[in-house]
């Protein structure tokens, strides 16, 4: 009796050990859990708004045309892929001539500022070639034009360039910050940081600027932009340089966070640009960084949460639910005018 | 000061214009009276460049302006209040205003006249489009208090004060003005005839179209008649009011 009194008495103190232990470990274990869930959900968005200001900055560019000519620029998305060629060829070039050695930094500046400038007069040359001419035809026309250029880039690409993945010259070691357990690449700050600086500047400029309200002007009435003494064709050059110049900075980005490159890159993310800029309304140039910056998002957050082997479904997915609940996008409007 | 010279224009096979001649004297208002379709917004839109006519000449103080684009016409001193008004619905009441200085501006701001003009010179030209827009704040005060608001938020008849505020911030010699009174209130266009014959007043030439033929001619001093693309009757503007022809078909007497 004794005996079993006692060991009762012990196994009834190990109960209550164990079930204390067990609630206490079940609420760690729920804390370590919810934290690391925390940490995961941190960094896939991290890793999706760096997605998401590449798709933004790709964006820009389609919604900007489209806001003033009407015209899906088909091509937009090779104009980004010529960015992140342009990159490598130049990267590679100043690593022969020992730039790159001599100062990182200020090579960096120039292949930015070089692609810049030969993204924007393949935007400018584009649209003076195969769309100008086209003006006054039926839409259907400058759409297929945008097509053949977007078909025409992608082969001359492969041939001068080849049709094997080029690598983006291994020159710097991308440090890591860690922040509260969660870790971001200086990269990734980088195209943060730059996405969020060219967006801004891009705003006030069409915002305050006089070129920029008049880009407003004639993208509302383009007749009555030119009675008033506004050039239409300088206006519609202008934006195409703009945009080409936004699709260059991201492909220059995209080929240093990824390191690979190929002819066919254009393509997936221009379609992927131009459901962003439809998601935000497209002609709205708040619409496309907050869809670029949705697209992203969502993009990282269906691929880790879900599965990554439909990661770019998830794009589309939410395209169809925001056009069957807001056709216009997010921040189109139904258009009201007083007559 | 204009002269349309035999003016052929086309819709695509459609003659919309069957040689039309048309002379504006320095100081003059001209109206161009007649039913819808009979030409009247052709006419216009020809003498802007919006549409290209196939032949004629259109002489501006004795130089052609056939041909030249629209945007240069303007900086030549021809601006246009179009039908329907037109204005910028979301660009601000200030913002549409300042697209209507928009060529005055450009010349101070592009890098050549930058190198090559004095800043002297400059701050002179950015004074006057300034006092422009006072002007235009003084001739249209209800444009002052809403210069924040979107311009598409303005009444109909605030729509047509500043789509004429608009087209005079580019300081014209000549100002074509079409169909200023339709779709307003009877008391907002008797304040708009009034608005016209002060800017007049100021040594704006006026060429106006319009439906409202009996107040369009009592404020002008010539007026011609155009019916399908041609020209049918042309006068002093009392001569028209008391012209048969006219009474019967257009002031409904």
């Amino acid at each position: 009796m004794l005996i079993v009194n006692y060991s009762s008495g012990i196994s009834q103190d190990i109960k209550n050990l164990s079930i204390e232990y067990f609630i206490f470990a079940s609420l760690l274990q729920n804390v370590i859990s919810f934290c690391y869930n925390l940490y995961m959900l941190l960094q896939q968005l991290i890793n999706g708004l760096t997605l998401g200001s590449v798709y933004a900055l790709i964006a820009l560019g389609y919604t900007m045309v489209y806001g003033i000519l009407e015209l899906i620029n088909f091509a937009h998305g090779e104009i980004y892929m010529l960015g992140a060629y342009l990159g490598i060829i130049l990267m590679v070039f100043f690593t022969a001539i020992g730039l790159t050695s001599y100062s990182l930094s200020l090579s960096l500046i120039l292949t930015f500022l070089l692609s810049i400038i030969f993204c924007a007069s393949y935007g400018f040359t584009m649209e003076k070639i195969a769309y100008k001419p086209l003006r006054k035809a039926p839409r259907l026309s400058p759409l297929i034009s945008a097509i053949g250029v977007s078909i025409f880039l992608q082969n001359y690409v492969m041939l001068t360039q080849g049709a094997t993945d080029k690598v983006f010259p291994h020159l710097f070691e991308s440090s890591t910050v860690t922040f509260l357990s969660v870790s971001m690449t200086s990269l990734q700050i980088f195209i943060i940081l730059t996405s969020a600086v060219v967006m801004v500047s891009l705003r006030l400029f069409v915002k305050n600027t006089k070129i920029g309200k008049a880009m407003r002007a004639v993208a509302q009435d383009k007749i009555m932009a030119s009675l008033l003494g506004i050039n239409i064709d300088t206006v519609i050059s202008v934006t195409f340089i703009i945009g080409s110049g936004l699709a260059a900075i991201a492909g220059l980005m995209v080929a240093m966070y990824y390191g690979l490159v190929n002819y066919f890159i254009g393509y997936i993310a221009g379609i992927k640009a131009f459901t962003a800029a439809v998601l935000g309304g497209i002609g709205s140039i708040r619409g496309a960084m907050f869809g670029g910056l949705l697209l992203g998002l969502v993009e990282s957050l269906g691929a880790s949460y879900i599965s990554s082997e439909y990661k770019d479904a998830y794009a589309f997915i939410i395209l169809v639910i925001i056009l069957l609940v807001k056709p216009g996008g997010l921040f189109g409007k139904a258009e009201l005018e007083k007559v | 000061m204009l002269e349309l010279k035999d003016i052929h224009t086309y819709y695509g096979l459609i003659e919309a214009l069957k040689g039309i001649r048309i002379e504006v004297k320095n100081g003059e208002i001209v109206c161009l009276i007649g039913s819808n379709g009979a030409g009247k917004s052709t006419t216009l839109m020809t003498i802007s460049g919006i549409t290209k006519p196939l032949s004629g000449d259109i002489l501006l103080e004795g130089k052609s302006i056939k041909g030249i684009s629209p945007h240069s016409i303007v900086r030549m001193g021809i601006s246009q209040v179009p039908e329907g008004r037109r204005i910028f619905p979301k660009l601000t009441v200030r913002e549409n205003l300042e697209m209507g200085a928009y060529s005055v501006v450009s010349d101070q701001l592009s890098v050549f006249k930058k190198i090559t003009t004095k800043n002297l010179q400059q701050t002179t030209r950015n004074k006057e489009s300034a006092t422009q827009l006072e002007k235009v704040f003084e001739l249209f005060p209800v444009l002052k208090e809403r210069h924040k608001q979107l311009g598409g938020t303005l009444s109909g008849g605030e729509q047509q004060m500043l789509a004429i505020g608009r087209a005079l911030m580019s300081e014209p010699k000549l100002l074509l003005l079409d169909e200023p009174s339709l779709g307003l209130a009877p008391i907002i266009v008797s304040k708009i005839f009034k608005t016209i014959r002060e800017i007049n007043r100021e040594g704006i030439t006026i060429l106006l179209v319009e439906q409202n033929a009996r107040a369009a001619l009592k404020l002008s001093h010539r007026g011609y008649v155009l019916e399908n693309g041609r020209i049918v009757l042309e006068g002093k503007g009392e001569e028209l009011l008391n012209n048969e022809q006219v009474k019967r078909a257009y002031l409904g007497e």
